[in-house]
């Protein structure tokens, strides 16, 4: 109960902070936004192309406002370091992990919502029949590229050339979640727009094993 | 306030040696602090004081030896009070609303008349609603000692607490740390020098590149652990 009391308290911070500056919803909102329209002038989409190479487009889009939405996540706790303060005051560190993460899934499924209608009218779709199936995969896909992404966020955070190591091991290890999530999106786009349950299942996965480590490993992570 | 006796605790440090790459911070140390002194770490720049707060805040581990809590129950983290050199707090919430966080992480009860009651007592009450980041550094630092206070800790860390604080906030410091150390809190002070808050110390530890070079509790000697080689 006081891991999820801590987290709870953590999370409320996190989402108070950010709506207070707004500083990472605006900046990832417009680097995702010009991304988007980028791709739909180098594209020259028709509908029937749209469906096919569009998903993998947007969990890109999606990918570059990961990478730089969850730079500052750890580093904004080293200006003052109230990460030891954190690390002091929470029983079990992985409440810190916690938090952070469905801080970082939320502030991308906000991005995501924000750029699905602007995808949709550029690209030429309609997401209206398989919404329940795509916030579904957005969901799944934001939780593993959250968790993979605040691990490797907190290890980043303490290394030199932490701007370019976060990228550089954060790439190889969503591939997985990436190849998933644009493969069950592909499948909602096609036009019998069914829902792969299959791929919803490895997302779980997914997110279910990357938690468990975090969960088993995390307090390292935070160590100076 | 008062720490009390099932809550004290002491801290030891068993041949104690720690290294950041080539450079060794603290070398072969061993320190036993009884629960309940107050215990003033004076040294150089990079003579290791901070290293000894934070591993016995165990924020690090170290390379070598081991750093206990004695009268702690086994496996139980003792609520420890930290003022380091940074502030700690977050710069986008109000003094209020930081206290108030870190009470609910720490699992204060009362936590609305606890964070209320210290923000009159550091001088801050008419100011709980503004941004820390609007804050001078004394302001900062008051915030600072009230967040490490909160939890009424059996251990307080204070890495120079003086910095920053003018004369009336660091005469309310050196009380306040009075009233701890006589309910039986243990507390460690890392001071550059002489001063009100050094006066309450009952035991005097010199560092020297790493190393304790004097320990002592005899008013003249204390003196001199302030007094470094050379400046």
């Amino acid at each position: 109960m006081a891991l999820l009391s801590n987290a709870a308290a953590l999370l409320e911070k996190e989402v108070r902070t950010e709506f207070r500056s707004r500083e990472l919803l605006s900046t990832t909102v417009v680097f995702v936004l010009i991304v988007v329209v980028v791709f739909s002038f180098t594209f020259d989409p028709t509908s029937s192309e749209s469906h096919r190479f569009g998903p993998g487009l947007l969990w890109m889009a999606f990918l570059f406002a990961a990478s730089l939405m969850l730079q500052p996540c750890f580093l904004r706790e080293q200006a003052n370091d109230t990460l030891s303060a954190l690390r002091l005051a929470v029983g079990d560190p992985f409440a810190i992990f916690l938090a952070k993460i469905f801080a970082n899934t939320l502030f991308l499924l906000l991005t995501e919502l924000l750029m699905l209608p602007v995808f949709a009218a550029l690209f030429n779709v309609s997401f209206a029949a398989q919404l329940p199936g795509i916030l579904l995969t957005l969901l799944l896909g934001s939780l593993g590229i959250s968790t993979v992404g605040t691990a490797l966020a907190a290890i980043s955070a303490q290394a030199r050339m932490r701007e370019l190591l976060l990228p550089l091991l954060l790439l190889p290890l969503l591939t997985p979640i990436l190849v998933v999530s644009t493969e069950v999106t592909v499948r909602l786009m096609s036009p019998d727009g069914v829902i792969e349950w299959k791929g919803i299942g490895l997302l779980l996965a997914f997110d279910a094993v990357f938690l468990t480590v975090l969960w088993l490993f995390g307090e390292y992570l935070l160590e100076e | 306030m008062a720490a009390t006796a099932e809550r004290r605790i002491g801290l030891q440090f068993d041949q104690v040696e720690k290294r950041y790459g080539a450079v060794c911070a603290l070398r072969n140390l061993t320190l036993s602090i009884p629960a309940g002194e107050c215990v003033a770490i004076a040294g150089r720049n990079g003579s290791g004081k901070t290293t000894l707060l934070r591993l016995a805040a165990q924020l690090i581990r170290p390379s070598r030896g081991r750093v206990s809590y004695c009268a702690a129950a086994e496996n139980e983290k003792p609520h420890i009070g930290f003022v380091a050199h940074a502030t700690m707090v977050y710069d986008e919430l109000t003094a209020a609303e930081n206290l108030f966080f870190f009470a609910k992480l720490a699992g204060v009860p009362h936590a609305s008349n606890r964070v209320g009651q210290l923000l009159r007592e550091v001088g801050l009450e008419d100011r709980k609603d503004s941004l820390v980041r609007t804050f001078s550094r004394g302001m900062r630092q008051r915030v600072a000692i009230a967040r490490a206070l909160l939890g009424e800790p059996a251990l307080l860390l204070f890495d120079e607490p003086g910095t920053g604080l003018d004369a009336e906030s660091s005469s309310w410091l050196a009380g306040h740390l009075r009233t701890l150390r006589d309910s039986g809190c243990t507390i460690l002070l890392s001071l550059h020098g002489e001063s009100e808050i050094a006066r309450l110390a009952t035991r005097g530890v010199r560092l020297d590149a790493g190393s304790v070079v004097a320990d002592t509790r005899s008013g003249a000697m204390f003196q001199s652990i302030f007094v470094y080689a050379g400046g």
